[in-house]
């Protein structure tokens, strides 16, 4: 049970649910988006998440679209991760999100949720930083699309009362090689240790990572260690993971040198696996 | 539809096929109001964190875990409860013994159920996925997934 009361709206344009927004926010009750919900839910009934008033973005169309623009994908930040794994337009974003909670979650969870959720995993938005996309942004000044990497800095950097909408992914992207692997620190279930989604683009493999540090990221220099030329797989695998200079997580899932220790292990395996690595 | 100015809500839920009026708080998760507003014990609360599994419902006929969705997300869609089906999963749990305490037996037969209904053929694969969602104490498992198996060789559309 959640111990206290919300008020709870469904708009059903962007410009109303901003509206609604900053009128809630005017008189004090710390609106949130709620869009599949169950972070809000969840934290709410430990208390960790307090708010006077929910505003569910599900009825929002631009919310909701899943389909081609030109040779563009659209994804609505309310799409279920059920949806986005079966529909699999993106098969990156499908395997990665197919490994997030279980099933019957991911008939909940959407990717957009999953983006801007406080539980620091996030996995869904590797894939996105992997194929340079863009994020429509609602905004008072109307929705405005901006590159992931300028805006996803270890979270997606919104001002007060802006929203999610969607997420723009050039289809060029979309059948390049890729891997996407989960480990836990036992078997297939239970909460994730680090997660590594990889593609490769022309020649290049690009890797973003979950669960090594308190947010997810991409590294450049991780990347241009990993493909340096002429150099066995073992001194760029090492160089990679010195190039990192990040505050490793150490934690009761896995201290930071078994995390280390994982990552290069993952690291072996997308090199093998995409980069032509023996 | 909810009102902004209010913490309550009063209005019809689709629960088994029978609209019934119901009030109930803007922050109340459908679970507590199935069980406690509309009298329907069969989900169960486990964990309330969305692990167990153990409160499953099927809301528009997909499985849904009712402590992870507020009451009012259902307006205007189609809950259905254990207590609102009869189903050839119903007789095959009992046939494989597929339960010890039965707790967690109402959340598995309607993750099963709404599985069954969507999936003429699942592969052996994806039954494991779709049940990773439950969880049993008893550890059932091996008979669960015999009860789901058998459920589907007699024919999805026999699943009503």
């Amino acid at each position: 049970m959640i111990s206290y009361d919300f008020h709870y709206v469904r708009p059903t344009s962007i410009v109303e649910a901003i509206e609604l927004c900053e009128a809630f926010d005017h008189n004090g009750k710390n609106p949130v988006y709620f869009s599949g919900g169950t972070e809000i839910i969840t934290l709410g009934r430990l208390n960790e998440v307090q708010t006077g008033a929910v505003i569910d973005i599900k009825s929002i169309p631009e919310c909701n679209r899943f389909e081609f623009e030109a040779n563009t994908l659209v994804i609505g930040a309310t799409k279920t991760l059920t949806d986005i794994e079966e529909i699999n337009h993106f098969p990156l974003l499908s395997k990665t999100v197919s490994e997030i909670a279980d099933r019957t979650a991911r008939n909940k969870i959407t990717v957009g949720g999953n983006i801007c959720g406080q539980i620091f995993y996030r996995e869904a938005v590797l894939p996105f930083l992997l194929t340079d996309s863009e994020v429509v942004i609602g905004s008072k000044d109307g929705p405005r699309a901006q590159a992931i990497k300028d805006i996803f800095k270890e979270k997606l950097q919104l001002n007060r009362g802006e929203f999610l909408v969607q997420l723009k992914t050039k289809r060029m992207f979309l059948d390049q090689p890729f891997l996407s692997i989960k480990r836990r620190r036992q078997w297939d279930t239970g909460y994730p240790l680090i997660t590594v989604a990889a593609l490769k683009v022309e020649e290049k493999v690009r890797i973003a990572i979950s669960g090594l540090t308190s947010y997810p990221f991409r590294s450049p220099e991780l990347e241009d260690a990993l493909n340096a030329p002429n150099q066995s797989l073992k001194r760029r695998i090492d160089a990679a993971i010195r190039s990192l200079h990040v505050d490793v997580l150490d934690d009761s899932e896995g201290s930071n040198r078994y995390r280390l220790f994982v990552l290069k292990r993952l690291l072996t395996d997308v090199m093998t696996g995409l980069g032509g690595d023996e | 539809m909810a009102n902004p100015n209010s913490y309550v809500i009063t209005t019809n839920l689709v629960i088994n096929g029978e609209e019934r009026e119901v009030t109930f708080r803007n922050a109340d998760i459908l679970l507590d109001v199935i069980r406690n507003h509309l009298g329907l014990t069969g989900a169960k609360p486990g964990c309330l964190n969305g692990d167990c599994g153990a409160c499953t419902v099927n809301v528009d006929g997909i499985a849904q875990k009712s402590c992870l969705m507020l009451a009012i997300e259902a307006i205007a869609k189609e809950i259905t409860t254990i207590e609102g089906i009869n189903a050839v999963i119903q007789g095959t749990f009992m046939d494989e013994f597929a339960f010890q305490c039965g707790y967690c037996t109402p959340g598995f037969i309607m993750n099963a159920h709404s599985l069954i209904k969507q999936r003429k053929n699942p592969s052996d694969a994806e039954i494991t996925k779709w049940l990773e969602s439950n969880i049993c104490r008893c550890t059932s498992y091996i008979e669960i997934e015999k009860a789901v198996k058998a459920a589907l060789r007699m024919g999805p559309e026999k699943e009503e």
